[in-house]
């Protein structure tokens, strides 16, 4: 099995004594959409900040597309694309010169790079904001630009840190299908995101990552399925004054209009149904209290903290 | 657009490095003719100030200095202050600028090797440095007749100066942590080492101790080396003078390699 990323047992203590990453192992096969999660300061960002050499690890082995970071330096670099979680372009200069750098950066010269620019700038609609300095962008197009400088160099394997943090779902749902597409086009995607459902949305393979270790590591369709309860949020067509007794089931009044009612794996949402209609409680809507990865991801983090 | 091979594209653009280079270059060059009024302007009118009020003014009642004019005789010192901070302060600000706008982790994250990075800052601080270094020397014009003894020396000296500083630069930027720290060296360091350094004066009026003393300092061989390509006369052995320079650069871009490759002040 070739893999786009290989990780075994890496290792990071700081200088203050701190362990962010306790012998850490992953793979991702290549050309997988692969969400890499965990609560703030699991390790997410230091495992990518040493994928992208902005932190140096203490021990342990990283190969991208089957190159050493240490050893096969270039060549792994030339297959990576990193969408970091700040903002770190010169404020002061204009949007096509940061990204005619990024590709000097990489060995593209410039008469190589505009083509590609002007693609990607079209594609992520900042084609008309080229000659404008970095800072008078806009959050989300700032985003955008990011993701367009990692893809500059047309990475083998793209790294995306919090890429839909703080932007509108219009356009959130815009970068899912350029994700989608490229993944598409063959090139391997890991995201780390704190929108869960994002994660549900695009990935095929989920890890998740707590106090520096992997606690979960499977396909995203197989983690789901350990899930053992899910809370259906119902909105009643008439206000009830006590919530109604189904048994087998948890059922909680949230206010006169609002019922939650727990439901097992292998339990029936018809049963639900009968026995409120049967109590002559009326169901107008339905919805999960929660997106079925985030219950998983809040019950297993909130285990491994315990 | 299809993403394409990689394998192909790479065969076509040569060494990456190169590329690379010029491009921090590139950047660099455009970084400090864009902000020309703080970047040549400054250097400019100071040096045009230190020929009236030294070189004019105070310089008539001095008469002579090393059987020379005493504006003669200054005006190679005056040329190489100039130089020396241009070069330091052009790579010191904008590799701290890099670091502190966090936009130094495109290249780190970049398959840059860490001499291209170092390289290609030096480069750019030496240009600026040649740059001011021709604008002072065109001033100096204005003020006494310039002739030039050793084409050679002259050239060597100016590029080997900015070589110098613009690593020295380099190393104050990599460890400077605010914008203080940048200022700090050139203001308590740069300048004092400069005036001790020979620019307006022969170490033959020093007294022995003194004159001995002198020789510990780096920029009295620069600016002797450079007054010989100029005038033809020096306090110091030109081959000293040179060897000093030289192996000078040659430890300081070794120290800031290894600082690179340390990750120091970038990497965590």
């Amino acid at each position: 099995m070739s893999y786009a990323l290989e990780i075994s047992g890496l290792k990071k203590i700081f200088d203050n004594g701190f362990e962010a990453l306790k012998g850490l192992d992953l793979t991702v096969e290549k050309g997988d959409f692969f969400a890499l999660l965990g609560p703030n300061g699991a390790g997410k960002s230091t495992t990518i900040g040493i994928l992208s050499s902005l932190v140096n690890k203490s021990s342990g082995s990283v190969k991208v597309m089957g190159y050493d970071i240490d050893s096969e330096f270039g060549m792994a670099k030339r297959r990576l694309g990193v969408v970091p979680q700040e903002f770190n372009f010169n404020q002061f200069e204009n949007i096509q010169n940061i990204l005619i750098n990024t590709a000097g950066y990489h060995g593209i010269p410039r008469l190589e790079a505009i083509p590609r620019i002007e693609h990607y700038l079209r594609r992520l609609g900042l084609w008309d904001k080229r000659h404008d300095p970095s800072r008078a962008l806009s959050g989300g197009m700032k985003r955008r630009l990011l993701i367009a400088r990692a893809l500059v160099h047309q990475p083998d394997l793209l790294i995306l840190d919090e890429p839909t943090a703080g932007v509108d779902i219009e356009l959130r749902r815009g970068m899912w299908d350029f994700l989608t597409e490229i993944n598409g086009q063959g090139t391997t995607i890991i995201l780390t995101t704190h929108y869960l459902e994002e994660a549900e949305a695009l990935c095929r393979n989920v890890s998740i990552i707590n106090n520096g270790e992997i606690i979960a590591n499977s396909s995203t369709r197989d983690l789901l399925a350990t899930l053992n309860t899910v809370t259906f949020v119902c909105d009643l067509a008439e206000p009830v004054s006590v919530a109604p007794v189904i048994e087998g089931y948890e059922c909680v009044l949230v206010d006169l209009t609002t019922l939650e009612v727990e439901i097992d794996r292998g339990q029936s949402l018809n049963e639900v149904f009968l026995a409120l209609s049967a109590n002559g409680v009326s169901v107008i809507s339905m919805r999960t209290k929660t997106n079925r990865l985030e219950e998983l991801f809040v019950s297993m983090t909130s285990e491994g903290s315990a | 657009m299809s993403l394409g091979n990689y394998e192909v594209r790479k065969k076509d653009f040569g060494n990456p490095n190169w590329v690379a280079y010029q491009t921090i270059v590139r950047t660099e060059i455009r970084r400090f003719t864009r902000i020309w009024v703080q970047t040549m302007i400054p250097p400019a009118i100071t040096m045009t100030l230190y020929f009236i009020i030294f070189g004019s003014l105070i310089g008539r009642r001095i008469g002579e200095m090393g059987g020379f004019d005493y504006m003669a005789y200054i005006v190679p010192g005056l040329i190489m202050m100039s130089v020396i901070t241009s070069s330091y302060m052009n790579v010191s600000s904008s590799f701290f600028g890099a670091k502190f706008g966090r936009f130094i982790e495109e290249m780190l994250v970049s398959p840059i090797s860490n001499q291209t990075i170092l390289l290609g800052y030096v480069t750019g601080g030496v240009a600026r440095a040649i740059f001011i270094g021709v604008i002072v020397t065109v001033l100096s014009t204005f003020f006494t007749k310039l002739s030039v003894h050793n084409m050679f020396a002259v050239v060597s000296v100016m590029i080997l100066t900015s070589v110098l500083f613009s690593i020295l630069g380099f190393i104050n930027g990599v460890y400077a942590q605010s914008f203080d720290d940048v200022s700090l060296v050139p203001h308590f360091v740069l300048t004092p080492l400069t005036y001790l350094g020979g620019v307006f004066f022969s170490i033959d009026l020093l007294p022995n101790f003194w004159a001995g003393v002198a020789q510990l300092n780096p920029i009295l061989y620069v600016v002797n080396a450079f007054r010989y390509g100029i005038l033809g006369v020096s306090d110091i052995s030109l081959i000293w003078a040179y060897g000093m320079l030289m192996s000078m650069t040659a430890i300081t871009y070794i120290i800031a390699v290894r600082l690179l490759a340390n990750g120091a002040g970038v990497r965590s």
